[in-house]
């Protein structure tokens, strides 16, 4: 019998994490600093217009792009926001989860043999996606020495005839990092002298502990050549209703749009009914978990520095990502031996690409009780190291 | 006031026996800046003091809550004020409001028994002057108070890794 396993997907790599994850399935009394989500419930008046919408009998397809509504709602509060202007009609899309919505903008801007600039550590997604669209990969490092955000020099440095873009996540899963707009000023010159497309994913951009997050369109002339992904799962804990949102100018939106309606249809409506009223009336809500985060981020990381583990002040998203390096150990070693030692689960740095080895990422979305648990054990982890 | 001064009210709010380094640290301001914020909180009565939310139908004393409505005749220059000040005094009398609607003043009266609240009710608050009417709502349950919520949520379940 033949292999029937296409070249493709022989090519991409398994998750890094589904080693650990088995590990951690094993074991009780595991403290997990390993959730990439939110620890909070949706709140309630947000499932409740979801339950609400069933009982109504709303359970068909929307229009391929979302429901008006939403769109609507949803244009005016970028607009006010983030000083985004898309158009509700023709500009945006909305999508199951940010990771549809990155598929599509990649698959809808690659050309076999495209190269695609991916800045890391970054969330695990775009380098396979990437592939399967039939392009080529190219991590662009970012270290710690620039607080993980893009040194401009790198990226010059990393762009040949055949790059056509550069996908940047920030705040950043894993680091926390963040990008300025003076920081973003400094590459967007880069990207408009070699003519490539910015996609710009901004999931955690409402989890912004300093400062107002600055979305990329917005910078110097990018926004002609940005495609913004952006959705509801991190800022209003609604990761499990899988909806996120894709704007960009019209004929990279159409092309979005085309693949979209073949491969999804429509995101699922109980979704859309949910992120609408989240638009609607979740505001305080988000206000007070973000909050929460800052807090819990402070006492942390606070805590990480204190029993020896550095670690710089993510000023976004929910993860701390301390050095491990002075322990001697790789980073996969450290978390294979945290946890089977002290029973705490993180994620080695590596997998999250370039630049991630010598750290481990430490989701900081438990309770206060859990982080100071988990401090405890590391600390003793690293004392009888 | 300021919002670090709401932060800190916030925090204390949902747990004042953290300590202050630990608020410190979550708020980025300096120990001394907390231990005088707080103080100037204490100071003005913006925190009237620190107490704990207890479910008390889990110690199965038997205690018996009441939310009991009053219609009143308003005094020429006082208003409520002088009745309700007087209502107060009444160690029985946890909570007192005026509010709008049918009624005017709304209390919330705990005692030992059901007939320990109804005695209060008929011979201190029912024979008052200027009190016109009253109803009486015995609390059977507890479900929520003061933001709390008594009653056992299952932990969702979340995957222990992701990416």
């Amino acid at each position: 019998m033949r292999n029937f396993v296409s070249q493709r997907a022989q090519e991409i790599p398994p998750s890094g994490i589904r080693k650990f994850f088995d590990l951690v399935l094993t074991m009780e009394d595991v403290i997990s600093l390993g959730v990439g989500e939110p620890d909070f419930n949706t709140p309630w008046n947000i499932c409740e217009s979801g339950i609400y919408s069933i009982e109504q009998g709303v359970t068909s397809y929307t229009s391929n792009r979302g429901l008006q509504t939403l769109r609507d709602t949803l244009s005016r509060y970028l607009a006010q926001h983030y000083n985004l202007n898309y158009d509700s009609n023709t500009e945006m899309l909305i999508t199951t989860g940010v990771s549809e919505a990155l598929d599509i903008a990649i698959r809808a801007i690659t050309d076999p043999g495209d190269e695609i600039l991916v800045a890391q550590p970054s969330y695990v997604s775009y380098g396979p996606c990437v592939t399967l669209a039939g392009g080529i990969p190219v991590p662009l490092r970012c270290t710690e020495k620039d607080h993980f955000r893009i040194n401009p020099d790198s990226l010059a440095e990393l762009v040949t005839k055949k790059t056509k873009a550069l996908v940047i996540s920030f705040p950043n899963n894993p680091t926390g990092g963040v990008m300025s707009e003076s920081d973003l000023r400094g590459i967007a010159d880069i990207v408009i002298d070699n003519d490539l497309v910015l996609i710009s994913d901004e999931v955690y951009a409402e989890l912004t502990y300093e400062g107002r997050h600055c979305s990329a369109a917005t910078v110097s002339d990018l926004w002609q050549r940005t495609i913004t992904l952006n959705g509801f799962s991190k800022a209003y804990a609604m990761t499990g209703w899988r909806i996120g949102y894709l704007c960009a100018p019209e004929d990279l939106c159409d092309a979005a749009l085309k693949i979209h309606q073949y491969i999804m249809l429509c995101a699922p409506v109980m979704g859309q009914v949910g992120a609408l009223e989240a638009l609607r009336s979740a505001e305080e809500d988000k206000n007070s978990m973000v909050n929460e985060y800052r807090q819990r981020r402070n006492l942390f990381v606070a805590g990480l520095n204190r029993i020896g583990l550095p670690c710089h002040v993510p000023e976004g998203a929910f993860y701390a990502f301390p050095s491990i390096e002075k322990t001697g150990l790789s980073d996969v070693e450290f978390a294979e031996r945290l946890l089977k030692e002290q029973r705490v689960a993180v994620v080695p740095g590596s997998v999250f690409g370039a630049g991630g080895e010598g750290h481990v990422r430490c989701a900081y979305a438990v309770s206060r009780k859990e982080l100071a648990g988990a401090l405890e054990r590391m600390d003793q982890f690293l004392q009888i190291l | 006031m300021d919002d670090k001064d709401l932060d800190l009210l916030r925090i204390l709010e949902e747990n004042s026996r953290l300590s202050t380094e630990e608020i410190a640290t979550m708020t980025s301001l300096a120990k001394a800046e907390v231990e005088r914020r707080i103080g100037a909180l204490e100071a003005t009565q913006v925190i009237k003091r620190y107490s704990t939310v207890v479910n008390w139908e889990k110690t199965g004393n038997g205690e018996v809550s009441a939310i009991i409505e009053l219609k009143v005749s308003p005094e020429r220059d006082f208003g409520y004020d002088r009745i309700a000040e007087r209502l107060s005094r009444f160690r029985q009398v946890k909570s007192l409001r005026l509010i709008t609607g049918t009624y005017d003043l709304q209390l919330i009266v705990t005692g030992k028994n059901m007939q320990d609240v109804s005695r209060f009710v008929s011979e201190h608050v029912a024979p008052m002057d200027r009190i016109r009417e009253t109803a009486t709502h015995i609390i059977m349950k507890s479900y929520k108070e003061n933001g709390n919520t008594f009653f056992e949520q299952p932990e969702p379940e979340r995957l222990p890794i992701s990416p």
